[in-house]
């Protein structure tokens, strides 16, 4: 029988939580035996060629483009979990969401104390539209489990994973759920 | 330009008149700026902070000048079906500002208020305490004018109404529109003879007489009277008062409008009688600041009774009995109908709800025990003393003694007043006030019940469709979830914010509504508007909080293919149906010049 | 004073006259959980995450005194699901971004998420606008964690009895507004109180803060209630 899928991607976030799902420790060589990794920046696989059993989000939706891997994860993914509190509420890249976004973009680019002459905010048509504000994935596609913190922890993401791998529901003990 | 010390002495430096010196202050300045604010805070010795606290709370108040008229809009929903939203283009046109601004001449300001109780003669304003009613545009125009040639407000009015606004005092635009006079409110009464009656008796068989009549509570909640003045004359304090609630704000009622305007002698006896029967000296009546222009001759009517001897010491002959009465106004805030709201708002403070126990009876206005009832309980309290228990009791059910007045309005041909006696059915009701084509009705105002036409059988009394007299009628060509959206808007503005429920539950129960309505919402969206609905009920503090999803969940109940109509068709109960990613990238591509992205086909 | 009984969950439970709900269940060792209550402040009884169910009808514990013969309900999963939903309500209501807190891991609200299992709320989210202020040299006020639970306004007050803190507004605009000349004349240790009193962190002393490392705060190993249960 082949191994059970995972896809994973950070959108909007530091890759934090992807350093967690390494601090396994000695865990990941189990994980590596238990399952096979598909598109992800630990294999450096980009695109699908095949369904997925769970897709781990890290980040949350700052631009077009984030969406646009967000909904290919949900169409991908059997089970898709938002990893970290960026996944789950936006996080820190959602602290502009209080400012309109055309401040935003000329407080960065129009009037940094070192713009100098006629600046413009980008706008090459290579780049991803950044969006309205920042917004949680599950504002976005149905999301199907949450694991806060910023990152979550090692064994938080271990316990998730093995849970959703032997079909059992997550059992969260009280040091496992933190937000910070 | 009236100085804030004159204005403070005005009222004895007296914090509980704090109110008072607001209002003085907001008229003669335009606005309780800083300056008058710290002025305020020095003389009461209150912290600035604290009286910017209350100053913000209430509506009829501003910290940033209100303009030399103030227009106050009314927002309720039988205003937008009368034609208000051609009315407010009208005032912005004229005016030459938006809603919810002041013109940067300083003349005009526009804003927007909840109902002001004048439902039977929509769309209606309130502008420098001068009611406009039966607005169109070309009322407006003139009014504009007016303005513009610097008349003061009350010279703008058009034709007056009938009765006693056409007193020299009153001179309102108002009109009574009383349909239905029933016994006991609109009966013959002499003057001052349910009074005499009272102080022949002992206060305890005051009391006794009250309860003998089963005259439940006329506000809504429907409290035995005679229990609460019973309760309160037992409590020991240093002094006992009666308040009566004329802070009429469920939208959709306007009843006791037309008792202050018509029987306010009857509602003063009212008060007379139940301060001999809990022992107090003082009456307040706490009068909407919408009913404002009132007051003038509602004082006049006191000192009549004065004259009469009903009033003051010794009133009504009785030795010893020294009961007399002043009136306070509000300052624009739904809340303060809520009892407890009210005495912290006769107190000069903001018009927040106190936790109960201990109830008003024992702990109310400055602590002491304190009756509060509704305008219309005290004029049916005077009335049974003058008539008798026995009397009162023959008319209504066996459980709802008595006459209710109705402020019915909406899809009819006869919008106003109705005393009727309990039990009336609501079809009975649309047939009287001419609507056979009622698709829905409001019965107790917002947060009361929607019933549809399988209702219309229900009575109109305690035990089967109680109200405080708000009836609001439908016809079918109206958008009954736009009414629910518009209640539900009322409420999130009105709640104080003090729970967490009432505060933010609202506010999301009206997000989830918004996006069904916008025809993003699928069956999870309605099992989420009932349980969420359920959370705000169950813990909110008070009765707004209690009943404010009631348009929601009573709609839901007795309307819902009108909500499931609404749902995304074939959407799968997990979808997320909400996020529009065209419409999330149109700023940015504005800001940086990119092409601006069509609207996408759905993704879920 | 005679000894009132009652019921809470069915377990029997003796209290005194004048006590609430809530403390009597505290001294039986019951946690009923709160926000808003400080122990010594007048109950303001705002959050409503105490609702019980006395003799089947809906009430504060915090404010609801004890009479003979009460039956209580607390932990039913029907009071648990709407504490847990008023909880949500706060998250979503203001800006509460844990990781940048101060007060992360000794946040009340946040430890009464930990406590229910909250891994999202159930609500959307309401980006509400608010603002970070220096109100003093010793005091900032970050009004995006601010829950309005009006325990600063009742405690912190000027040797005459003015108010530092006030609520301002209403409806979803209510804030707690501070007197900027009351809150600069605030000694030191009345500043501090204010910062400790703060069931969030919303009033924050200048210049302290992460002091406690990860793991020996207050709520990163038991969770919150849990003295009053093993009592």
């Amino acid at each position: 029988m082949s191994k059970p899928v995972i896809a994973t991607a950070s959108l909007a976030g530091c890759f934090g939580c992807h350093m967690s799902l390494l601090d396994i420790d000695d865990r990941i060589l189990k994980l590596i035996e238990l399952v096979e990794f598909h598109k992800s920046p630990i294999d450096d696989i980009k695109t699908f060629t095949k369904p997925c059993d769970i897709g781990l989000i890290e980040g949350g939706c700052c631009n077009h483009e984030n969406v646009e891997v967000l909904r290919s994860f949900r169409k991908h993914c059997k089970t898709l979990v938002a990893v970290g509190e960026c996944a789950v509420m936006g996080g820190l890249p959602a602290l502009r969401n209080g400012i309109p976004i055309k401040d935003c973009l000329e407080e960065a680019y129009l009037r940094t104390p070192t713009t100098e002459g006629n600046t413009v905010i980008p706008n090459d048509e290579e780049l991803p539209v950044i969006l309205d504000k920042v917004y949680p994935c599950h504002e976005i596609v149905k999301v199907d489990a949450f694991l806060p913190g910023c990152p979550p922890s090692a064994d938080l993401i271990w316990e998730a994973l093995t849970a959703l791998l032997e079909g059992r529901p997550l059992k969260l003990t009280y040091d496992l759920i933190k937000y910070d | 330009m009236t100085n804030i010390e004159t204005i403070i002495q005005r009222h004895a430096g007296d914090p509980t008149r704090l109110l008072d010196m607001l209002r003085d202050v907001q008229a003669a300045r335009g606005c309780v700026d800083r300056v008058s604010r710290a002025a305020l805070a020095k003389a009461l010795r209150m912290s600035e902070a604290d009286v910017e606290g209350i100053v913000s709370f209430y509506h009829f108040f501003s910290r940033t000048p209100a303009g030399r008229y103030a227009v106050y809009l009314n927002t309720n929903v039988i205003a937008w079906m009368n034609g208000r939203a051609a009315v407010a283009r009208a005032f912005e046109r004229e005016a030459g500002v938006r809603f919810g601004r002041t013109a940067p001449d300083g003349l005009i300001g526009l804003f927007q208020t909840s109902c002001i109780g004048m439902n039977d003669q929509e769309p209606s304003a309130v502008i420098n305490g001068v009611v406009f009613t039966r607005l169109t545009e070309a009322k407006v125009k003139d009014i504009v004018a007016g303005m513009r040639a610097g008349r003061p407000a009350a010279e703008l009015v058009g034709e007056l109404g009938d009765g006693a606004n056409q007193h020299a005092l009153v001179r309102a635009m108002v009109a009574n529109n009383i349909r239905a006079a029933g016994p006991v409110v609109f009966g013959p009464h002499e003057p001052g003879r349910g009074l005499r009656k009272a102080v022949g008796l002992t206060p305890e068989a005051v009391i006794a007489e009250v309860k003998a009549s089963n005259l439940l509570g006329r506000g809504g909640a429907g409290f035995p009277t005679g229990l609460k003045w019973d309760f309160c004359r037992r409590e020991k304090g240093d002094r006992h008062y009666v308040v009566c609630n004329a802070d009429e704000g469920e939208p959709g009622t306007f009843k006791d409008r037309v008792i202050l305007t018509e029987r306010p002698g009857l509602l003063f006896e009212g008060m007379a009688v139940a301060g001999y029967a809990v022992g107090a000296a003082e009456g307040i009546l706490y009068l909407r600041a919408e009913y404002a222009y009132l007051k003038p001759y509602l004082e006049s009517v006191l000192d009549g009774l004065r004259r009469e001897g009903l009033l003051g010491k010794g009133a009504a002959g009785k030795a010893g009995f020294d009961f007399d009465i002043v009136i306070k106004l509000g300052a624009g805030a739904y809340i303060c109908g809520e009892e407890s709201a009210l005495i912290e708002s006769a107190e000069g403070k903001r018009g927040e709800p106190r936790d109960r126990p201990p109830f008003p009876v024992q702990v109310g206005y400055l602590n002491e025990p304190t009756i509060v009832n509704n305008v219309e309980t005290l004029c049916c309290a005077a009335r049974i003393m003058a008539e008798g228990a026995a009397w009162f009791k023959s008319m209504g059910t066996a459980k709802s003694a008595g006459t209710k007045l109705l402020s019915v309005s909406g899809d009819c041909e006869r919008p106003g007043v109705y005393e009727v006696a309990f039990g009336l059915t609501v079809r009975q009701l649309l047939d009287m006030a001419g609507a056979p084509g009622a698709a829905a009705v409001q019965v107790g105002g917002p947060s009361g019940s929607c019933i549809g036409p399988d209702g219309f059988k229900r009575a109109i009394c305690f035990g089967d469709l109680p109200t405080g007299g708000s009836i609001m009628i439908f016809g079918p060509e109206r958008d009954l979830l736009e009414v629910v959206r518009g209640f539900m808007e009322f409420f999130v503005e009105e709640s104080c914010g003090w729970c967490v429920p009432c505060r933010a539950g609202n506010v999301l129960l009206l997000r989830k509504l918004e996006k069904v309505l916008d025809g993003k919402g699928n069956a999870r969206d309605l099992e989420e508007l009932v349980a969420w609905g359920a959370v705000v009920k169950t813990t909110s503090r008070c009765g707004l909080g209690q009943t404010s999803a009631n348009p929601i969940l009573t709609t839901l109940a007795n309307f819902r293919g009108l909500y499931e109509a609404r749902l995304r068709s074939g959407a799968d109960a997990d979808a997320v149906l909400d996020f529009d990613l065209a419409a999330a990238m149109e700023a940015s591509c504005r800001a940086a010049g990119r092409p601006i992205p069509s609207p996408e086909a759905h993704h879920g | 004073m005679a000894e009132i009984k009652l019921t809470i969950d069915g377990k029997p439970c003796t209290a005194r006259p004048g006590q609430t709900i809530l403390e009597a269940a505290k001294a039986s060792g019951i946690y009923i959980p709160a926000l808003c209550h400080y122990e010594g402040l007048k109950p303001s009884g705002s959050c409503r995450i105490c609702t019980v169910k006395v003799n089947g009808r809906p009430a504060a514990a915090c404010t609801q005194p004890v009479a003979e013969g009460l039956v209580v309900e607390t932990a039913t999963p029907e009071l648990e699901d709407m504490r847990r939903a008023l909880v949500e309500m706060l998250f979503v209501e203001g800006n509460h971004f844990c990781p940048s807190c101060e007060k992360s891991g000794n946040c009340e609200l946040q430890a009464l998420a930990y406590r229910f299992g909250m891994l999202v709320p159930r609500f959307p989210y309401q980006w509400s606008v608010r603002e970070i202020e220096s109100v003093s040299p010793r005091l900032l006020m970050e009004h995006n964690r601010c829950i309005q639970c009006r325990r600063c306004v009742e405690a912190i007050r000027t040797p005459d009895g003015r108010r530092v803190f006030a609520a301002q507004e209403r409806s979803g605009r209510l804030r707690i507004g501070v007197d900027p000349e009351l809150a600069a004349g605030l000694d030191e240790d009345t500043a501090r109180k204010a910062m400790a009193i703060c069931p969030v962190g919303a009033i924050l002393y200048k210049e302290v803060g992460f002091a406690v490392p990860i793991g020996r705060r207050k709520y990163d190993r038991s969770p919150i209630g849990s003295d009053i249960e093993t009592k």
